[in-house]
């Protein structure tokens, strides 16, 4: 606001004149709302409210005024620049919306356009699963245990109740390093473990009881390799040994890790069988996820998955065989235990529905990828 | 083991309406027998099927082979031709009958297998109202009916019941379990152990075929003599004389042997095997006129060579046990007989031999000459002993009564039967096995229906003798389970051990699931490949020929030749996945592996001890079995080729390349928490020029970079593939790295770009490093920005651009600062590397 400007003469002050200052506001309004754009507009500011405007001319000239006089024509001359200065805001409002609207329109893109620059990779799911399994025993206290792959017999025969001419310690079964006198090639002592059930004799030569620890990793057996079988595959196997444990305790742990893995409405069944380094053994089954046992004794509607037995094999268990304890220098009047093993491919096949063994060996990104990270 | 079930059913009273399945299944749960198939026999039969007599034949000529036209009684009250509805008039194109003979009628209205219906009809212009079957076209191909019949239709014997339904009077309609037998259960290998289990399973009582009378033993029996007494502890010989060397075996053990899988052969062969199937006993017959002296059970000698029944010579290994007469070796004991003295066409005389062989001499003398057999099969699994006289009668009375012969009254019976060894348990064993409160009684009883007896000892302890047909039943755990399977592993409760607390993976594991899944997240495809190769793997990769990857752990049987060893690097088989995936069509690729890889330990024993298993061994002991195994370090190893990063709507992809493979080692090293050393380096099979050395602490670990051309030509890869191999175990330090958090000043940042020429072979590392240290502990970071090479900075020579950012925990830096800092890290690079600062 300037001072007072006291070399104008008052009499000559024609625009402070309330009719003056009524016109300038209605042209600068009226100046304003046809400003058809922001560009239009800015010029419209700066002649409506710049130095030379008439208004800011005007608002100059109070001073000349007589004192008497000033306080009214300031009020007149503010109420109008006011005015003028609330109607270019909004005006610059409706404009720059207007703008806006339109830019965003002009820069709308097709959202569905592919952006997979980055490949996607994934872990396999033998992998994956066998975390998973592992991650259900850890969380229930368990230990995850590895070892060699190339074994002493000793660990993956003898120790484990195998006698000495059982026919699986024969080149027809299992893979023998080759080396030493033996006669056909199996005089090395050393053999692909055929199960990782060495690892659990390893984990109590080396902790002692109680144990409690799972083995997860890869095993070898003489297979041919077709749909279901393969040379080379992967197990995952449970030791529990400790004071007073029981079958009843096997079975809770393997309902436990079924119903884990395969939701709440999996049912598990033990059915007696043989294995060495356990007894009482038993072969766990599964209820066909597909029928669910009605294909049983309906030869109506056959079931291929299970062959309308109802059941699916998923492993072996059993109390650990006290020949087993002994040669692990565990005492069996002490201590008892439970083991357990079963075929990872094969809770692959159920969990996943993996159509084809030779899937899981093969490499091909096509079956790998669309597993992601975690099963 | 093939169970008809109509056979079983002679031995067990089962509840009325019990299916085969109800038994397969009772057994499937209490471990008598595992279920595999359900056979129906006959399926796609059905009748009307009768007995016919053939009353009249008239031969039809003029047709491309002879024909005739029959008339056939078919109902019982027509016993003659001129009835009125019948005889029935049927056309047949076979000849092997006669006028009188009984035959088997398909009337209209049959359907025989193979939907093969049966209608009323007119052929070689007459009446057809029916036919006349043969044994194929029924489904019973094997049946021997008329030793002079060939391939003809069925004559039945002449007491057939004309008019009577044909599928029940031929046994066509039945249904025959498969059960897999577990190799502690040989006892069920019979129709008496499956009835045992069955009879046991229902509660109902059951008739052991073996309980039978047997003679006392006596001295004019066939001479046997038994010089390895441990090889064979019972030896049972009985003779058959006047036989009819044409009689048929009848029709319903023909019938039972089909259904249990064998072939019908002779009335000898058949009651042998007959008697086998019925009792788990195997049996061989001699024919006596060809035996010459005694028998004696003895080991082979060397070179003594035997013609085995199948017709094959046999060269005989001196721990062969072997049935001998004078002649030398008439059989390799337990598993198939010779040549020499077998049963034929003419045979009226016959030595049946029962006896017991010793499992493990029967097993290997199979696995030797790969002779597997019905009698081996028996004897590995531990067969009764105790049968073995039963067996020997149950043969002598049927050739009496089946073949017309006459038992002679001699007896041979050499060693006794004995019982497995008692075993002293307390009857709570079972149930603590098992978790669960049994009663003395349900034990006892349990015990006793598995064929034991017992004898209380004190309060709490029995004295278990198993039968004899159970020597598996060895330790007092054998004993449980006994109790638990048939008390039923439905009464198990389930509950939860409580496990020691926990403490989850350790740093290795955690470390090597990270890996994956870094590997993973950077857009690698984890591959499972088998770890085996070959020398052609490892030539192709140029490894020289003192490189450590040529030694490896060789297989003595592996899958296949070209590929003999377990694999010393993870390359072979991830190029292969590479090769698989771009032959399917994926050219685009990034792999990765992580496994184990196998190097021979230097100076190691040849040969892992076998150690006892009646105590523990000694740490050394057990040191020495981990000396001879080989070192078996776990690598993880990527491979790439195609584009890394995809070509698109938004321009160009871009090549994988070696600096992808370093950075995959990067990755892994971010993943282990440790500083990678990156070097140049020379090592096969990477191009000479594009091969970085990667270590930690100075230790090597392993290669990156783009795989040497020649190496690419050679395996047929997508040009400029890369490869990183590393050993992950050298990458997981020894104790845990736990990541140190950062101070985070939120004073200003102050940034300083510098460009520095240096010589084109000063590694763009060692000039960061210089930079780093000399900036002090104000830098914040380096990074770099720019490689320039061109004419303005001359020739060998290149300029690089580092964006240098400083800061200061407590202040704002000053631009005298921030330049001083720049300054001294320039002059260190200038020192250290040659660089000059680009004007």
């Amino acid at each position: 606001m300037s001072a007072p400007n006291k070399s104008y003469d008052p009499v000559e002050v024609e625009a402070v004149k309330p009719d003056e200052v009524a016109r300038h506001r209605a042209d600068a309004l009226a100046a304003i709302a046809a400003a058809a754009s922001l560009d239009e507009l800015h010029q419209v500011k700066i002649a409506v409210t710049g130095d030379r405007a008439p208004l800011a001319l005007a608002n100059r000239e109070i001073g000349a005024l007589p004192p008497a006089a000033r306080a009214e024509a300031g009020k007149r001359i503010g109420e109008a620049r006011g005015a003028v200065k609330t109607a270019l805001a909004q005006r610059q409002s409706v404009l720059g919306a207007e703008r806006d609207a339109r830019v965003l329109v002009e820069e709308a893109v097709d959202v569905t356009l592919p952006w997979d620059r980055a490949p996607r990779g994934a872990r396999h799911p033998l992998t994956t699963v066998q975390e998973r399994i592992a991650d259900i025993f850890v969380a229930m206290g368990y230990q995850v245990v590895d070892g060699p792959e190339v074994e002493a017999e000793w660990y993956n025969f003898d120790a484990l109740n195998f006698p000495p001419d059982h026919p699986v310690r024969d080149l027809q079964d299992t893979f023998f390093v080759a080396g030493g006198d033996g006669a056909e090639g199996t005089g090395s002592g050393m053999v692909l473990r055929t199960h990782t059930s060495p690892v659990q004799a390893r984990t109590l030569l080396a902790q002692g009881a109680p144990v409690y620890a799972v083995s997860p990793g890869r095993t070898y057996r003489t297979d041919e390799l077709d749909a279901t079988h393969t040379p080379v595959f992967s197990q995952i196997e449970g030791l529990a040994v400790d004071e007073g444990l029981t079958m009843a305790d096997l079975k809770g742990t393997l309902d436990h890790w079924a119903t884990a893995m395969f939701g709440d409405g999996v049912v598990t069944r033990l059915r007696p069988h043989f294995f060495p380094f356990t007894e009482p053994s038993a072969e766990v089954d599964l209820q066909c996820f597909v029928c669910k046992g009605a294909s049983v004794g309906d030869p109506d509607h056959p079931c291929r998955t299970c062959g309308s037995e109802g059941w699916i094999e998923w492993g072996g268990c059993g109390i650990v065989n006290p020949r087993v304890l002994i040669a692990c220098g565990v005492d069996p009047e002490r201590y008892s235990g439970f083991a357990f093993g079963m075929g990872v491919e094969r809770t692959l096949m159920f969990l996943n529905n993996v159509q084809d063994m030779r899937d899981m060996i093969e490499g091909d990104v096509r079956f790998t990828l669309p597993f992601g990270m975690e099963i | 083991m093939h169970v008809p079930y109509s056979w079983l059913q002679d031995y067990v009273a089962l509840p009325d309406g019990t299916t085969a399945f109800a038994v397969a299944d009772k057994l499937t749960q209490t471990g008598g027998g595992k279920l595999e198939t359900i056979e129906r026999v006959g399926e796609g039969l059905t009748g009307p099927l009768v007995v016919g007599k053939v009353a009249a034949i008239e031969e039809l000529t003029g047709f491309k082979k002879p024909i005739r036209h029959c008339q056939v009684v078919v109902t019982a009250a027509a016993e003659g031709p001129g009835s009125a509805a019948d005889p029935q008039l049927i056309v047949c194109g076979a000849r092997n009958f006669a006028v009188g003979d009984h035959v088997v009628v398909a009337l209209p209205g049959a359907v025989l297998p193979g939907d093969f219906r049966i209608a009323a009809r007119k052929t070689y212009s007459r009446d057809s109202n029916g036919m006349i079957c043969s044994a194929g076209e029924l489904g019973m191909g094997d049946a021997v009916f008329d030793s002079k019949a060939g391939d003809g239709i069925i004559v039945l014997s002449p007491d057939s019941p004309v008019g009577a339904d044909a599928i029940a009077y031929l046994g066509l309609d039945d249904e025959v379990i498969e059960f897999e037998v577990t190799p502690d259960r040989g006892y069920t290998l019979s129709l008496r152990g499956i009835a045992r289990e069955a009879a046991t399973g229902f509660d109902v009582p059951f008739q052991d075929p073996a309980a039978i009378q047997t003679p006392e033993a006596n001295d004019s029996g066939y001479p046997v003599k038994i010089e390895d007494p441990a090889g064979c502890d019972v030896f049972v010989a009985r003779t058959v004389t006047g036989i009819d060397p044409h009689a048929p075996s009848p029709l319903w053990m023909q019938r039972r042997l089909q259904m249990s899988g064998m072939r019908p052969i002779s009335l000898i062969v058949d009651v042998a095997n007959y008697v086998m199937l019925e009792l788990g006993q195997p049996i061989h017959t001699y024919d006596r006129q060809r035996l010459s002296g005694p028998i004696v059970v003895r080991r082979a000698r060397a070179g003594e060579v035997l013609e085995t029944l199948d017709g094959g010579k046999r060269q005989l290994d001196p721990a062969d046990l072997l049935i001998t007469d004078d002649s030398g070796p008439i059989g390799l004991a337990g598993v198939m007989g010779g040549a020499s003295t077998e049963i034929h066409d003419g045979s009226t005389e016959v030595v049946v031999e029962a006896a017991h062989f010793q499992a493990t001499s029967i097993a290997k003398t199979v696995r030797r000459h790969k002779l597997p057999s019905e009698a081996a099969k028996r004897f590995e699994r531990d067969a009764d002993p105790g049968a073995a006289a039963a067996a020997a009668q149950r043969v002598v009375d049927l050739l009496v009564e089946l073949a017309g012969g006459t038992a002679e009254p001699g007896v041979t019976v050499i060693g006794a039967v004995t019982r497995p060894a008692a075993l002293t348990i307390p009857w709570t064993h079972p149930g603590r096995v098992a978790g669960v409160d049994y009663t003395r009684e349900e034990v006892e009883r349990r015990l006793h229906q598995v064929g034991c007896d017992l004898e209380a000892s004190g309060d709490d302890d029995l004295v278990v003798t198993p039968p004899s047909w159970r020597a598996d039943l060895r330790d007092p755990n054998d004993l449980a389970e006994e109790v638990i399977r048939l008390e039923g592993f439905d009464r198990l409760p389930a509950t939860l051990p409580r496990a020691s607390a926990g403490t989850g993976y350790t740093h290795a594991q955690r470390i090597r699931r990270r890996v994956g899944t870094a590997l993973a997240s950077a857009g690698y495809a984890e591959v499972i490949a088998y770890p085996f190769l070959g020398q052609a793997d490892l030539d192709a990769l140029g490894l020289p020929e003192n490189d450590p990857r040529r030694i490896t752990v060789p297989l003595a049987n592996p899958i296949s030749e070209e590929q003999p060893s377990m694999r010393t690097t993870l390359l072979p088989g991830l190029l292969a996945a590479l090769r698989r995936n771009v032959g399917r069509g994926t050219a685009d690729l990034a792999l990765f592996e992580q496994g184990l890889v196998f190097h021979p330990r230097k100076d190691a024993a040849p040969v892992a001890p076998r150690l006892t298993v009646e105590r523990r061994p000694t740490d050394e002991e057990l040191a020495s079995l981990d000396a001879a195994l080989p070192r078996q370090p776990r690598r993880v190893a990527v491979v790439l080729s195609g584009l890394r990063e995809p070509a698109g709507w938004w321009g160009p992809g871009r090549p994988a390349g070696w600096q992808d493979a370093i950075q995959a080692a990067r990755i892994i090293a971010d993943a282990c928490r440790v500083e990678l050393e990156i070097s140049q380096d020379q090592h096969e099979p990477w191009h000479p020029g594009r091969c970085a050395r990667l270590a930690v602490d100075g230790r090597l670990v392993g290669h990156a970079g783009e795989l040497h051309p020649r190496v690419v030509a050679e395996l047929g890869l997508p040009p400029r593939t890369a490869a990183m191999e590393l050993e992950l175990d050298r990458m997981i330090p020894a104790e845990e790295v736990l990541t140190q958090a950062p101070a985070i000043s939120s004073m200003p940042v102050a940034t300083q770009d510098v460009a520095l020429v240096v010589d084109a072979m000063v590694p763009e590392h060692d000039v960061e490093a210089a930079l780093r240290e000399g900036a002090g502990a104000l830098l914040e970071s380096v990074r770099l920005f720019d490689v320039y090479t061109g004419e303005r900075i001359g020739e060998g020579r290149k300029s690089l651009a580092f964006a240098l950012r400083f800061r200061a925990p407590d202040r704002t830096l000053t631009a005298e600062e921030a330049s001083q800092a720049r300054d001294s890290a320039v002059e260190l690079a200038a020192s250290r590397t040659g660089a000059v600062l680009r004007s």
